[in-house]
Protein backbone atom coordinates (compact mmCIF):
# COMPACT_ATOMS: atom_id res chain seq x y z
CA UNK A 1 0.00 0.00 0.00
CA UNK A 2 0.84 3.41 -0.46
CA UNK A 3 -0.66 7.56 0.13
CA UNK A 4 0.88 9.90 -1.33
CA UNK A 5 -0.43 13.78 -0.82
CA UNK A 6 0.34 15.25 -4.71
CA UNK A 7 -0.89 18.47 -6.12
CA UNK A 8 -2.30 17.84 -10.05
CA UNK A 9 -2.05 21.11 -12.42
CA UNK A 10 -5.61 20.38 -15.19
CA UNK A 11 -4.72 22.06 -18.51
CA UNK A 12 -8.03 24.04 -19.59
CA UNK A 13 -8.43 21.21 -21.98
CA UNK A 14 -9.08 19.29 -19.37
CA UNK A 15 -11.13 20.69 -16.59
CA UNK A 16 -14.54 18.97 -17.60
CA UNK A 17 -13.00 15.61 -17.85
CA UNK A 18 -14.36 13.25 -14.74
CA UNK A 19 -10.16 12.09 -14.16
CA UNK A 20 -9.91 11.58 -10.60
CA UNK A 21 -13.36 9.27 -10.95
CA UNK A 22 -11.40 7.12 -13.46
CA UNK A 23 -8.46 6.82 -10.12
CA UNK A 24 -11.21 4.97 -8.44
CA UNK A 25 -12.76 3.48 -11.40
CA UNK A 26 -10.18 1.93 -13.42
CA UNK A 27 -7.55 1.88 -10.94
CA UNK A 28 -8.94 0.97 -7.71
CA UNK A 29 -7.01 3.81 -5.59
CA UNK A 30 -8.68 5.67 -2.64
CA UNK A 31 -8.36 9.63 -2.85
CA UNK A 32 -9.51 12.49 -0.39
CA UNK A 33 -9.68 15.91 -2.12
CA UNK A 34 -7.99 18.45 -0.20
CA UNK A 35 -7.90 21.34 -2.24
CA UNK A 36 -9.98 22.11 -5.35
CA UNK A 37 -10.27 25.17 -7.25
CA UNK A 38 -11.19 26.03 -10.86
CA UNK A 39 -10.09 29.29 -12.47
CA UNK A 40 -12.14 30.21 -15.53
CA UNK A 41 -10.12 30.07 -18.53
CA UNK A 42 -6.96 28.90 -16.37
CA UNK A 43 -6.10 25.59 -14.91
CA UNK A 44 -7.37 23.44 -12.60
CA UNK A 45 -5.81 22.52 -9.14
CA UNK A 46 -6.06 19.60 -6.76
CA UNK A 47 -4.51 18.40 -3.92
CA UNK A 48 -4.90 14.98 -3.37
CA UNK A 49 -4.49 12.09 -0.62
CA UNK A 50 -4.20 9.19 -2.94
CA UNK A 51 -3.58 5.98 -1.53
CA UNK A 52 -3.95 2.31 -3.05
CA UNK A 53 -1.64 -0.49 -3.92
CA UNK A 54 1.69 0.46 -5.16
CA UNK A 55 1.06 -1.11 -8.67
CA UNK A 56 -2.27 0.72 -9.01
CA UNK A 57 -0.91 3.67 -7.73
CA UNK A 58 2.25 4.13 -10.34
CA UNK A 59 -0.16 2.99 -13.37
CA UNK A 60 -2.85 5.76 -11.76
CA UNK A 61 -0.01 8.27 -11.88
CA UNK A 62 0.98 7.24 -15.48
CA UNK A 63 -2.54 7.85 -16.53
CA UNK A 64 -2.66 11.30 -15.35
CA UNK A 65 0.61 12.01 -17.11
CA UNK A 66 -0.45 10.55 -20.38
CA UNK A 67 -3.93 12.70 -19.97
CA UNK A 68 -1.46 16.32 -19.50
CA UNK A 69 -2.18 16.68 -16.15
CA UNK A 70 0.93 18.26 -14.08
CA UNK A 71 1.65 15.91 -11.05
CA UNK A 72 3.05 17.77 -7.73
CA UNK A 73 4.82 16.42 -4.61
CA UNK A 74 2.64 18.32 -1.65
CA UNK A 75 5.56 18.81 0.52
CA UNK A 76 6.79 21.87 -1.61
CA UNK A 77 3.82 24.04 -1.68
CA UNK A 78 3.78 25.71 1.43
CA UNK A 79 6.93 27.11 2.61
CA UNK A 80 7.98 29.35 5.71
CA UNK A 81 9.44 32.95 5.03
CA UNK A 82 12.36 32.76 7.75
CA UNK A 83 13.38 36.24 6.96
CA UNK A 84 9.23 37.48 7.18
CA UNK A 85 8.49 35.27 10.90
CA UNK A 86 8.85 36.92 13.83
CA UNK A 87 8.14 33.14 15.29
CA UNK A 88 5.29 34.43 17.93
CA UNK A 89 3.31 31.37 16.99
CA UNK A 90 -0.06 32.84 17.15
CA UNK A 91 0.03 29.80 13.87
CA UNK A 92 0.14 26.80 16.21
CA UNK A 93 -2.73 26.45 17.36
CA UNK A 94 -5.02 26.78 14.25
CA UNK A 95 -2.69 24.10 12.46
CA UNK A 96 -5.32 21.02 12.09
CA UNK A 97 -2.59 18.67 11.95
CA UNK A 98 0.23 19.70 14.20
CA UNK A 99 2.84 20.96 11.48
CA UNK A 100 3.91 24.22 13.58
CA UNK A 101 4.91 24.04 16.89
CA UNK A 102 7.71 26.03 19.45
CA UNK A 103 11.19 24.71 19.50
CA UNK A 104 11.69 24.86 23.64
CA UNK A 105 14.99 25.05 23.34
CA UNK A 106 14.93 28.38 20.77
CA UNK A 107 11.66 29.39 21.31
CA UNK A 108 11.29 29.79 17.81
CA UNK A 109 8.85 28.35 15.64
CA UNK A 110 9.84 25.21 13.50
CA UNK A 111 7.20 24.26 10.38
CA UNK A 112 7.63 20.52 10.01
CA UNK A 113 6.68 20.31 5.97
CA UNK A 114 6.19 16.65 6.21
CA UNK A 115 3.02 16.99 8.43
CA UNK A 116 1.20 19.79 6.23
CA UNK A 117 -1.88 19.03 4.54
CA UNK A 118 -2.13 22.61 2.83
CA UNK A 119 -5.04 23.75 4.66
CA UNK A 120 -3.27 27.06 3.94
CA UNK A 121 -4.97 28.25 6.93
CA UNK A 122 -1.75 29.65 8.64
CA UNK A 123 -0.90 31.29 5.21
CA UNK A 124 -3.77 33.66 5.98
CA UNK A 125 -3.93 34.21 9.17
CA UNK A 126 -0.11 34.69 9.42
CA UNK A 127 0.38 38.34 11.06
CA UNK A 128 3.59 38.76 9.00
CA UNK A 129 2.38 36.66 6.04
CA UNK A 130 5.10 34.35 6.39
CA UNK A 131 3.71 31.16 5.26
CA UNK A 132 4.00 31.19 1.77
CA UNK A 133 2.10 29.19 -1.03
CA UNK A 134 4.46 28.01 -3.76
CA UNK A 135 3.04 25.82 -6.62
CA UNK B 1 21.84 50.70 48.67
CA UNK B 2 22.54 51.20 45.06
CA UNK B 3 21.88 54.43 42.72
CA UNK B 4 21.69 54.93 39.07
CA UNK B 5 24.43 57.46 38.98
CA UNK B 6 26.57 54.29 40.77
CA UNK B 7 25.20 52.04 38.05
CA UNK B 8 25.58 54.70 35.30
CA UNK B 9 29.49 54.76 36.74
CA UNK B 10 30.02 51.38 36.55
CA UNK B 11 28.64 50.90 33.23
CA UNK B 12 31.18 53.60 32.37
CA UNK B 13 33.85 51.72 33.61
CA UNK B 14 32.63 48.74 31.83
CA UNK B 15 32.19 46.88 35.75
CA UNK B 16 28.36 46.83 35.65
CA UNK B 17 27.04 43.65 35.73
CA UNK B 18 23.81 42.97 34.03
CA UNK B 19 21.50 40.01 33.38
CA UNK B 20 18.46 39.52 31.51
CA UNK B 21 15.07 39.37 33.03
CA UNK B 22 15.16 35.53 32.71
CA UNK B 23 18.90 35.05 34.02
CA UNK B 24 17.57 36.94 37.18
CA UNK B 25 14.96 34.58 38.04
CA UNK B 26 17.95 31.40 38.35
CA UNK B 27 20.21 34.04 40.27
CA UNK B 28 17.70 34.91 42.87
CA UNK B 29 16.43 31.55 43.10
CA UNK B 30 19.53 30.00 44.31
CA UNK B 31 21.36 32.75 46.03
CA UNK B 32 18.49 34.44 47.30
CA UNK B 33 17.09 38.68 46.50
CA UNK B 34 19.56 39.89 49.08
CA UNK B 35 22.72 38.70 47.13
CA UNK B 36 21.42 38.80 44.09
CA UNK B 37 20.80 42.37 44.09
CA UNK B 38 23.96 43.29 45.42
CA UNK B 39 26.32 41.25 42.37
CA UNK B 40 23.59 42.51 39.93
CA UNK B 41 23.43 46.23 38.52
CA UNK B 42 20.88 45.73 36.23
CA UNK B 43 18.10 43.87 34.28
CA UNK B 44 17.04 43.66 31.01
CA UNK B 45 13.68 43.06 29.81
CA UNK B 46 11.67 42.29 26.22
CA UNK B 47 8.86 42.35 24.22
CA UNK B 48 7.65 41.98 20.64
CA UNK B 49 4.30 41.99 20.28
CA UNK B 50 1.69 43.56 17.51
CA UNK B 51 0.81 47.39 19.37
CA UNK B 52 -1.72 49.10 17.69
CA UNK B 53 -1.30 52.94 19.31
CA UNK B 54 1.95 53.57 17.42
CA UNK B 55 3.39 55.48 14.80
CA UNK B 56 5.91 58.22 13.49
CA UNK B 57 5.58 61.38 12.47
CA UNK B 58 7.75 63.39 10.09
CA UNK B 59 8.85 66.69 8.92
CA UNK B 60 9.30 66.52 5.46
CA UNK B 61 10.72 69.65 4.39
CA UNK B 62 9.41 72.64 2.38
CA UNK B 63 8.99 72.34 -1.18
CA UNK B 64 9.94 74.84 -3.92
CA UNK B 65 7.16 76.61 -4.06
CA UNK B 66 6.08 75.78 -0.75
CA UNK B 67 3.00 73.19 -0.12
CA UNK B 68 0.76 73.86 3.22
CA UNK B 69 -0.31 70.15 3.77
CA UNK B 70 -1.47 71.06 6.76
CA UNK B 71 -4.93 71.25 6.51
CA UNK B 72 -4.85 69.79 3.33
CA UNK B 73 -4.75 65.96 3.33
CA UNK B 74 -1.58 63.32 2.29
CA UNK B 75 -0.60 60.16 1.76
CA UNK B 76 2.65 57.47 1.85
CA UNK B 77 2.41 55.11 -0.55
CA UNK B 78 -1.02 55.52 -0.54
CA UNK B 79 -1.73 54.90 3.24
CA UNK B 80 -3.59 58.80 4.31
CA UNK B 81 -1.22 60.48 6.97
CA UNK B 82 -2.97 63.22 9.52
CA UNK B 83 -2.16 66.55 7.71
CA UNK B 84 -3.65 68.89 11.41
CA UNK B 85 -0.58 70.15 12.19
CA UNK B 86 2.24 72.77 10.68
CA UNK B 87 2.80 73.13 6.68
CA UNK B 88 5.06 70.19 6.48
CA UNK B 89 4.48 68.01 9.58
CA UNK B 90 2.72 64.64 9.14
CA UNK B 91 1.76 62.16 11.44
CA UNK B 92 0.93 58.15 9.95
CA UNK B 93 -0.56 55.96 12.19
CA UNK B 94 0.29 52.13 12.24
CA UNK B 95 -3.37 51.06 11.61
CA UNK B 96 -4.05 53.44 8.55
CA UNK B 97 -4.88 51.58 5.39
CA UNK B 98 -5.52 53.09 1.87
CA UNK B 99 -9.02 54.56 0.69
CA UNK B 100 -9.37 51.47 -1.64
CA UNK B 101 -8.51 48.85 0.84
CA UNK B 102 -11.35 46.50 0.36
CA UNK B 103 -11.50 46.17 4.04
CA UNK B 104 -14.18 44.04 5.63
CA UNK B 105 -16.63 44.12 2.41
CA UNK B 106 -15.48 40.33 1.79
CA UNK B 107 -14.84 39.30 5.19
CA UNK B 108 -12.53 38.21 6.62
CA UNK B 109 -10.49 41.19 5.01
CA UNK B 110 -6.75 40.89 4.09
CA UNK B 111 -5.43 44.04 5.53
CA UNK B 112 -2.49 43.85 3.32
CA UNK B 113 -0.69 46.95 3.19
CA UNK B 114 -0.97 50.40 6.08
CA UNK B 115 0.45 52.22 7.72
CA UNK B 116 2.84 49.55 9.82
CA UNK B 117 4.00 48.10 6.57
CA UNK B 118 4.94 52.33 5.65
CA UNK B 119 7.01 52.64 8.61
CA UNK B 120 8.96 49.21 8.11
CA UNK B 121 9.37 50.15 4.47
CA UNK B 122 11.21 53.69 5.75
CA UNK B 123 12.86 52.39 8.35
CA UNK B 124 14.11 50.06 5.77
CA UNK B 125 15.70 52.53 3.93
CA UNK B 126 13.35 52.40 1.09
CA UNK B 127 11.78 55.34 -0.99
CA UNK B 128 7.91 56.16 -0.25
CA UNK B 129 5.68 57.58 -2.29
CA UNK B 130 4.48 61.23 -0.89
CA UNK B 131 0.97 62.54 -2.29
CA UNK B 132 -0.46 65.88 -1.08
CA UNK B 133 -2.81 68.18 -1.91
CA UNK B 134 -3.92 71.62 -0.49
CA UNK B 135 -6.21 74.91 -0.86
CA UNK B 136 -2.72 76.95 -1.60
CA UNK B 137 -2.30 80.38 0.80
CA UNK B 138 -0.67 83.25 -0.26
CA UNK B 139 2.71 82.09 1.71
CA UNK B 140 2.21 78.34 0.38
CA UNK B 141 0.62 78.38 -2.93
CA UNK B 142 1.28 75.29 -4.07
CA UNK B 143 -1.53 72.84 -4.37
CA UNK B 144 -0.26 69.59 -5.33
CA UNK B 145 2.89 67.18 -4.49
CA UNK B 146 4.09 63.92 -5.50
CA UNK B 147 7.43 62.94 -5.11
CA UNK B 148 9.72 59.76 -3.52
CA UNK B 149 10.90 60.74 -0.14
CA UNK B 150 13.62 58.36 1.90
CA UNK B 151 13.36 58.59 5.78
CA UNK B 152 17.34 59.99 5.22
CA UNK B 153 16.64 62.97 3.82
CA UNK B 154 13.49 63.86 6.49
CA UNK B 155 14.50 66.49 9.01
CA UNK B 156 12.71 64.31 11.70
CA UNK B 157 11.58 61.26 11.47
CA UNK B 158 10.19 60.09 15.11
CA UNK B 159 8.59 56.61 16.18
CA UNK B 160 5.76 58.21 18.67
CA UNK B 161 3.50 55.94 20.13
CA UNK B 162 0.82 56.62 22.63
CA UNK B 163 0.33 52.95 24.38
CA UNK B 164 2.59 50.53 24.62
CA UNK B 165 3.98 47.75 26.33
CA UNK B 166 1.10 46.73 27.89
CA UNK B 167 1.61 45.52 31.39
CA UNK B 168 -0.52 41.88 31.36
CA UNK B 169 -2.62 41.21 28.66
CA UNK B 170 -6.03 39.06 27.95
CA UNK B 171 -6.28 35.48 26.99
CA UNK B 172 -8.37 35.86 24.12
CA UNK B 173 -10.80 32.66 23.35
CA UNK B 174 -14.47 31.96 21.38
CA UNK B 175 -17.31 30.63 22.94
CA UNK B 176 -19.54 31.32 20.17
CA UNK B 177 -20.69 28.47 17.16
CA UNK B 178 -18.92 30.60 15.02
CA UNK B 179 -15.16 31.57 13.64
CA UNK B 180 -14.25 35.39 14.49
CA UNK B 181 -11.16 37.31 13.54
CA UNK B 182 -9.91 39.71 15.80
CA UNK B 183 -7.23 41.65 17.20
CA UNK B 184 -6.15 38.83 19.05
CA UNK B 185 -6.02 36.46 15.99
CA UNK B 186 -8.52 34.33 14.31
CA UNK B 187 -10.25 32.19 17.21
CA UNK B 188 -12.27 29.33 16.63
CA UNK B 189 -15.44 28.58 17.59
CA UNK B 190 -16.41 26.81 20.97
CA UNK B 191 -13.06 26.98 22.03
CA UNK B 192 -10.83 25.92 19.22
CA UNK B 193 -7.43 28.00 20.51
CA UNK B 194 -6.39 30.41 23.19
CA UNK B 195 -4.03 33.56 22.12
CA UNK B 196 -2.21 35.40 24.18
CA UNK B 197 0.43 38.63 24.11
CA UNK B 198 3.16 39.12 26.30
CA UNK B 199 6.33 37.99 26.97
CA UNK B 200 5.24 37.21 30.30
CA UNK B 201 8.67 36.94 32.27
CA UNK B 202 10.48 38.91 30.12
CA UNK B 203 7.97 41.53 29.43
CA UNK B 204 9.40 45.31 31.47
CA UNK B 205 6.49 46.21 32.90
CA UNK B 206 5.86 42.58 34.37
CA UNK B 207 9.61 42.68 36.15
CA UNK B 208 8.95 46.22 37.79
CA UNK B 209 5.34 45.33 38.59
CA UNK B 210 4.92 48.93 40.97
CA UNK B 211 7.14 51.34 38.54
CA UNK B 212 9.75 51.81 40.82
CA UNK B 213 12.34 52.36 38.40
CA UNK B 214 10.12 52.63 35.21
CA UNK B 215 9.34 55.97 35.04
CA UNK B 216 8.68 59.39 32.52
CA UNK B 217 12.06 59.81 31.06
CA UNK B 218 13.22 56.58 31.54
CA UNK B 219 15.67 55.51 28.66
CA UNK B 220 14.66 52.24 26.66
CA UNK B 221 15.68 50.28 23.52
CA UNK B 222 13.06 51.22 20.89
CA UNK B 223 13.06 49.59 18.17
CA UNK B 224 16.23 48.69 17.72
CA UNK B 225 17.35 52.22 18.89
CA UNK B 226 17.11 54.54 21.99
CA UNK B 227 14.06 55.79 22.82
CA UNK B 228 12.32 57.60 26.13
CA UNK B 229 9.29 57.16 28.37
CA UNK B 230 6.75 59.95 27.33
CA UNK B 231 4.29 59.39 29.56
CA UNK B 232 2.42 56.89 30.83
CA UNK B 233 0.32 55.45 27.72
CA UNK B 234 -3.16 55.58 27.25
CA UNK B 235 -5.37 53.16 29.33
CA UNK B 236 -3.16 53.14 31.91
CA UNK B 237 -5.19 51.39 34.47
CA UNK B 238 -2.41 50.76 37.74
CA UNK B 239 -5.56 49.89 40.23
CA UNK B 240 -6.50 46.57 38.66
CA UNK B 241 -6.33 43.45 40.70
CA UNK B 242 -2.86 42.25 41.54
CA UNK B 243 -1.55 38.87 42.98
CA UNK B 244 0.38 39.18 46.18
CA UNK B 245 3.87 39.50 44.31
CA UNK B 246 2.26 42.97 43.39
CA UNK B 247 1.73 41.51 39.60
CA UNK B 248 -1.46 42.64 37.99
CA UNK B 249 -3.63 39.71 37.01
CA UNK B 250 -5.18 41.58 34.12
CA UNK B 251 -4.86 44.20 31.71
CA UNK B 252 -2.87 47.22 33.86
CA UNK B 253 0.15 49.99 32.91
CA UNK B 254 1.22 51.40 29.76
CA UNK B 255 3.55 53.87 28.60
CA UNK B 256 3.67 56.22 25.82
CA UNK B 257 7.46 56.05 23.94
CA UNK B 258 9.54 58.12 21.87
CA UNK B 259 12.68 57.84 19.87
CA UNK B 260 14.53 58.72 16.41
CA UNK B 261 13.18 56.77 13.99
CA UNK B 262 16.30 56.88 11.93
CA UNK B 263 18.78 54.71 14.05
CA UNK B 264 15.90 52.03 14.17
CA UNK B 265 16.21 48.72 12.57
CA UNK B 266 12.76 47.25 10.65
CA UNK B 267 13.41 43.69 12.26
CA UNK B 268 11.67 45.24 15.57
CA UNK B 269 9.52 47.19 13.59
CA UNK B 270 7.27 45.07 11.89
CA UNK B 271 4.56 45.90 9.88
CA UNK B 272 1.46 43.18 10.21
CA UNK B 273 -1.54 42.25 8.80
CA UNK B 274 -4.58 40.88 11.17
CA UNK B 275 -7.10 38.78 9.16
CA UNK B 276 -10.81 40.76 9.23
CA UNK B 277 -9.25 42.90 11.86
CA UNK B 278 -6.81 45.66 9.84
CA UNK B 279 -3.27 46.63 10.17
CA UNK B 280 -0.65 47.42 13.22
CA UNK B 281 2.83 46.87 13.59
CA UNK B 282 4.86 44.78 15.93
CA UNK B 283 7.30 46.74 17.82
CA UNK B 284 10.22 45.97 20.13
CA UNK B 285 10.65 47.16 23.87
CA UNK B 286 13.89 46.64 26.34
CA UNK B 287 13.46 48.48 29.16
CA UNK B 288 16.64 48.33 31.93
CA UNK B 289 15.69 47.86 35.79
CA UNK B 290 18.74 49.22 37.75
CA UNK B 291 18.86 46.85 40.86
CA UNK B 292 18.41 49.60 43.28
CA UNK B 293 18.09 47.46 46.47
CA UNK B 294 16.29 43.91 47.21
CA UNK B 295 12.42 44.92 46.58
CA UNK B 296 13.72 45.72 42.72
CA UNK B 297 15.85 42.02 42.60
CA UNK B 298 13.02 40.12 43.96
CA UNK B 299 10.44 41.94 41.59
CA UNK B 300 12.47 41.62 38.73
CA UNK B 301 12.38 37.13 39.38
CA UNK B 302 9.11 36.79 38.92
CA UNK B 303 8.86 34.09 36.61
CA UNK B 304 6.00 32.52 34.60
CA UNK B 305 4.65 30.36 37.09
CA UNK B 306 3.89 33.31 39.33
CA UNK B 307 2.42 35.55 36.63
CA UNK B 308 -1.53 35.53 35.81
CA UNK B 309 -4.15 36.65 33.41
CA UNK B 310 -7.74 36.35 32.56
CA UNK B 311 -8.97 34.19 30.10
CA UNK B 312 -11.70 36.92 27.95
CA UNK B 313 -14.66 35.73 25.97
CA UNK B 314 -14.23 37.43 22.61
CA UNK B 315 -17.29 35.93 20.99
CA UNK B 316 -19.75 37.64 23.34
CA UNK B 317 -18.11 39.58 26.36
CA UNK B 318 -15.52 41.74 24.76
CA UNK B 319 -17.37 43.26 22.05
CA UNK B 320 -20.76 43.67 24.15
CA UNK B 321 -18.38 44.97 26.55
CA UNK B 322 -19.31 42.45 29.64
CA UNK B 323 -17.20 42.30 32.70
CA UNK B 324 -15.60 39.13 33.66
CA UNK B 325 -13.41 36.25 33.21
CA UNK B 326 -13.75 32.41 32.38
CA UNK B 327 -10.84 31.30 34.48
CA UNK B 328 -7.15 32.43 35.63
CA UNK B 329 -4.40 30.86 33.88
CA UNK B 330 -0.42 31.67 34.37
CA UNK B 331 2.09 32.37 31.57
CA UNK B 332 3.86 28.76 32.24
CA UNK B 333 0.58 27.16 31.79
CA UNK B 334 0.41 29.09 28.28
CA UNK B 335 3.39 28.00 27.35
CA UNK B 336 3.37 25.05 27.63
CA UNK B 337 0.81 24.95 24.56
CA UNK B 338 -2.49 23.76 26.45
CA UNK B 339 -5.12 25.08 28.91
CA UNK B 340 -7.97 24.02 30.48
CA UNK B 341 -10.92 26.42 29.94
CA UNK B 342 -14.59 24.88 30.96
CA UNK B 343 -13.19 21.70 31.13
CA UNK B 344 -11.73 21.69 27.79
CA UNK B 345 -8.28 21.55 26.79
CA UNK B 346 -7.45 24.22 24.53
CA UNK B 347 -4.34 25.16 22.25
CA UNK B 348 -2.55 28.08 22.97
CA UNK B 349 -1.01 30.55 20.65
CA UNK B 350 1.32 33.23 21.32
CA UNK B 351 0.67 37.11 19.35
CA UNK B 352 3.76 37.96 21.15
CA UNK B 353 7.40 36.98 19.75
CA UNK B 354 9.17 35.11 23.28
CA UNK B 355 12.35 34.13 20.99
CA UNK B 356 12.52 38.02 20.07
CA UNK B 357 11.92 39.33 23.32
CA UNK B 358 14.96 37.50 24.46
CA UNK B 359 17.04 38.85 21.40
CA UNK B 360 15.81 42.64 22.88
CA UNK B 361 16.80 41.68 26.39
CA UNK B 362 20.35 40.30 25.18
CA UNK B 363 21.18 43.32 22.66
CA UNK B 364 20.01 45.89 25.47
CA UNK B 365 22.33 43.84 27.84
CA UNK B 366 25.06 43.66 24.79
CA UNK B 367 25.19 47.82 24.45
CA UNK B 368 25.11 48.39 28.65
CA UNK B 369 28.07 46.59 29.23
CA UNK B 370 29.78 47.87 26.11
CA UNK B 371 29.11 51.18 27.64
CA UNK B 372 27.36 52.36 24.95
CA UNK B 373 23.65 52.75 26.86
CA UNK B 374 23.43 54.24 30.03
CA UNK B 375 20.10 54.22 32.37
CA UNK B 376 18.35 57.34 33.25
CA UNK B 377 16.88 59.24 36.43
CA UNK B 378 13.22 58.95 35.65
CA UNK B 379 11.97 62.44 35.96
CA UNK B 380 8.20 61.68 36.95
CA UNK B 381 6.61 58.59 38.49
CA UNK B 382 3.75 57.01 36.29
CA UNK B 383 0.76 56.34 38.28
CA UNK B 384 0.47 53.31 40.64
CA UNK B 385 -1.97 51.47 42.11
CA UNK B 386 -2.45 53.71 44.62
CA UNK B 387 -2.87 57.01 42.79
CA UNK B 388 -6.27 56.01 42.04
CA UNK B 389 -5.72 56.55 37.91
CA UNK B 390 -8.44 54.55 35.91
CA UNK B 391 -9.83 53.24 33.08
CA UNK B 392 -13.36 54.64 32.47
CA UNK B 393 -15.12 53.72 29.74
CA UNK B 394 -17.31 56.25 27.38
CA UNK B 395 -20.56 57.47 28.78
CA UNK B 396 -22.78 58.33 26.13
CA UNK B 397 -25.02 61.46 26.31
CA UNK B 398 -27.62 62.20 23.91
CA UNK B 399 -27.14 65.23 21.65
CA UNK B 400 -29.38 68.00 22.45
CA UNK B 401 -32.21 69.26 19.72
CA UNK B 402 -31.32 72.23 17.45
CA UNK B 403 -32.71 75.80 18.72
CA UNK B 404 -33.60 73.76 22.54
Amino acid sequence: MISKKIVLHFPTRLVDEPIVYKLVKDYDLKFNILKASVTPQEEGLMVLELSGKTEDYDKGVEYLKSCGVKIQSLSHDIRRNEAKCTDCGVCIPICPVEALAVDPKTRKVTFESKKCIACELCVKICPTRAMEVHF
Amino acid sequence: MKTIKEINEKIKKGDAVVVTAEEIIDLVGKKGAKKAAQEVDVVTTGTFGPMCSSGAYFNIGHSKPRIKIGGGACKLNDVPAYCGLAAVDIYLGATAIPEDDPRNKVFPGEFKYGGGHVIQELVSGKDVRLEATSYGTDCYPRKKLDTLVNIKDLNEAVLFNVRNCYQNYNVAVNLSDKTIYTYMGMLKPKLGNANYCSAGQLSPLLKDPHYKTIGIGSRIFLGGGTGYVAWQGTQHNPSVKRKENGIPQAPAGTIAVIGDLKQMKPQYLVGISMLGYGVTMAIGIGVPIPVLNEEIAAYAAAKDEEIYTQIVDYGEAYPQMVPGSLGEVNYAQLKSGRITVHGKEVPTGNLSSYSKACQIAEELKAWIKKGEFFLSEPVAPLPAAESGYTLKPLKERPIPEAGK
